[in-house]
């Protein structure tokens, strides 16, 4: 002790103190460091969110929401068959989607066989890794070549495509979450597997899959690019599967790459639409998740 | 009460082994083998020549037994050594398990369970089963779980359902403690309970045989106790085969007791020979605690 105060009386720092400042300057900086990634990442979601209420809040009215898209120029108008337009669409690519990832996600998981359930599992995960806009050109291959016609039809087929792979994925973890033990209780009590897996299985993790589903339906919402060669878009109402219909993120699409600023405008009201429609089903999607662990 | 009369049968079970060991092995080796399982008595499960495998894992070697109707019959041994595998075969659970492969025979009541056009839902209709852990289905109620078993079999009927609800429960010593809760979900009562739920959940099937693994282990001293009354009781109409680890509670509860080791059947006898006068050193090794 003595030694070190002698130390520091003669160079002001020992060796070991010195070292020690050294510490503490980089974890100062590595924290520092590490604070801004934070700040950068969390901001990202506020600035998009402020940007889109402050320039679509402004072109935003009730009126936007309940009225068809006026002639190009003239002002007024909404994108009331638009989000029409998507929610049908949505609705009918969740009706198809739904059951066939169901389905293979439960033979995938109940009825384990070898290698099957990894290589369904691996498949999906690359199925969620194709740009949407292949999903859209196959829509377009396989629905509207055939019946040479864009159609809300094509477009529900293209959302499927994006919604199979998310669904079956999400599944395929919430029944493998569910223990065995009541699987085995359910067939010890002399209960067909099948019986097992509809009233057993299946509501035990009912609430996961609802976020699953929601989670999918939010992702098809909010994308675009799948709906150019297929639904196409429409300015009038249109509730026939087999003709063109509008859809939200498409109508934005094409009002933000045209040349009126109205059109611009009206672009970001409908993103904000749009992006709250979608937020509040991914919230919707937690909360479903959140309840269960209370349980 | 029953805790004080538990308490004193287990300190007199701890001092029976004792005075087994005492007795020098030449003499109950003398005894005939197998005298003990009376022919009179009624045989209901008959297990031969049982061979199963995880795999290509052999657990269980060539095991031969006769279960007695309306008896219970303990299994006893070290851990591993294949008991709750073993049980998992007489309701074919074991090919559940992915791997699992049985070969031999298992004839309930002279009918193979394991022949080619045997449907083993049918067999667990039959017989019953009760887990270590209590699983009860948690989505729902009590009223729910039990009705669970016959109802997911098709039966309708809202009287008759109500009917065997309230007499599995009286069955399993429950209907008094949930009478008033039984649409309150089956996960919202004690792990004693719950275990009991199961029971009942089992018994509503109304199977000829009903086989607990371990159905005590994760249960206090006074569930423990209300549940051996529960067999004590149960023996009466249904045959149980128990699979324990407590070799006080095989003493308490069991007509019979079969020690397994290593996949190995090494003695079956009636419960006060195997715990008085083992004819096997291993099986006497194992009661006096100095393997196991």
């Amino acid at each position: 002790m003595i030694e070190t105060a002698v130390n520091n009386a003669e160079t002001g720092l020992s060796t070991a103190d010195r070292h020690f400042v050294y510490r503490k300057v980089i974890e100062r900086v590595a924290w520092t460091g590490m604070v801004v990634c934070v700040l950068i990442t969390v901001s990202l979601l506020w600035v998009i969110l402020g940007y889109v209420i402050y320039r679509g809040g402004a072109a935003f009215s009730w009126e936007f929401l309940t009225t068809l898209p006026q002639p190009a120029g003239e002002a007024g108008g909404g994108i009331a068959n638009a989000l029409i337009g998507s929610g049908f669409i949505v609705g009918l690519a969740t009706l198809m989607a739904v059951p066939i990832s169901l389905g293979a996600a439960i033979f995938v998981n109940e009825f384990p066989s070898g290698r099957l359930g990894a290589s369904v599992r691996f498949l999906a995960e690359v199925l969620t890794g194709v740009p949407s806009i292949v999903v859209g050109l196959f829509g377009y291959a396989l629905v509207v070549q055939p019946t040479g016609q864009f159609s809300g039809l094509s477009g529900a087929v293209a959302y499927a495509f994006i919604m199979v792979p998310i669904i079956l994925i999400s599944t395929q973890e919430a029944l493998r979450l569910v223990p065995t033990d009541l699987r085995e209780a359910s067939l010890a009590l002399g209960v067909p597997k099948w019986r097992t897996i509809l009233w057993v299985v299946l509501p035990v993790s009912s609430r996961a899959l609802l976020t699953g589903v929601l989670l999918a339906v939010a992702r098809a919402l909010g994308e675009a690019a799948p709906m150019l060669f297929t639904a196409f878009g429409n300015p009038f109402w249109n509730l026939d599967v087999r003709k063109p219909m509008a859809t939200v993120p498409h109508l934005i699409y094409t009002y933000a790459t045209g040349p009126y600023e109205d059109w611009h405008n009206k672009a970001w009201a409908a993103s904000f639409v749009l992006v709250t429609v979608v937020l509040v089903t991914s919230l919707l999607a937690r909360a479903a998740l959140r309840n269960k662990s209370d349980d | 009460m029953t805790e004080e009369k538990q308490a004193i049968d287990s300190r007199h079970e701890d001092v029976v082994p004792t005075s087994g060991r005492a007795m020098s092995s030449p003499i109950y080796e003398k005894e005939p083998k197998k005298a003990v399982v009376k022919e009179s008595e009624e045989t209901l499960l008959v297990v031969e020549g049982l061979n199963v495998f995880y795999g290509k894992i052999k657990v269980i070697h060539n095991i031969s037994v006769s279960i007695q109707a309306r008896k219970v019959t303990a299994i006893i041994g070290p851990s591993g050594c294949g008991k709750s595998t073993f049980i998992r075969c007489l309701n074919r659970m074991h090919e559940v398990t992915p791997g699992g492969r049985v070969e031999g025979k298992v004839l309930l009541d002279g009918e193979e369970l394991y022949g080619p056009t045997v449907d083993p839902v049918q067999v667990r209709r039959r017989i019953g089963m009760v887990f270590q852990k209590p699983n009860p289905f948690p989505t729902m109620s009590v009223y729910d779980n039990v009705a669970a078993g016959f109802k997911l079999n098709g039966t309708r009927d809202r009287r008759v359902i109500e009917e065997k609800v309230e007499k599995s429960l009286k069955m399993a010593a429950l209907w008094e403690e949930v009478k008033d809760a039984l649409h309150k979900p089956g996960t919202s009562l004690s792990g004693g309970q719950q275990q009991r739920l199961c029971i009942a959940r089992a018994l509503a099937v109304e199977p000829e045989v009903l086989l607990m693994d371990e159905p005590c282990s994760a249960l206090d001293p006074i569930a423990t106790a209300k549940i051996e009354e529960l067999i004590r009781e149960l023996k009466e109409t249904v045959t149980i085969v128990i699979v324990t680890h407590n070799m006080q509670q095989a003493a308490r509860v069991s007509d019979y007791t079969a020690f397994f080791y290593l996949g190995e059947l090494v003695e079956f006898n009636v419960t006060s020979k195997i715990f008085t006068t083992p004819e096997k050193r291993q099986t006497e090794d194992y009661i006096t605690g100095r393997f196991g």
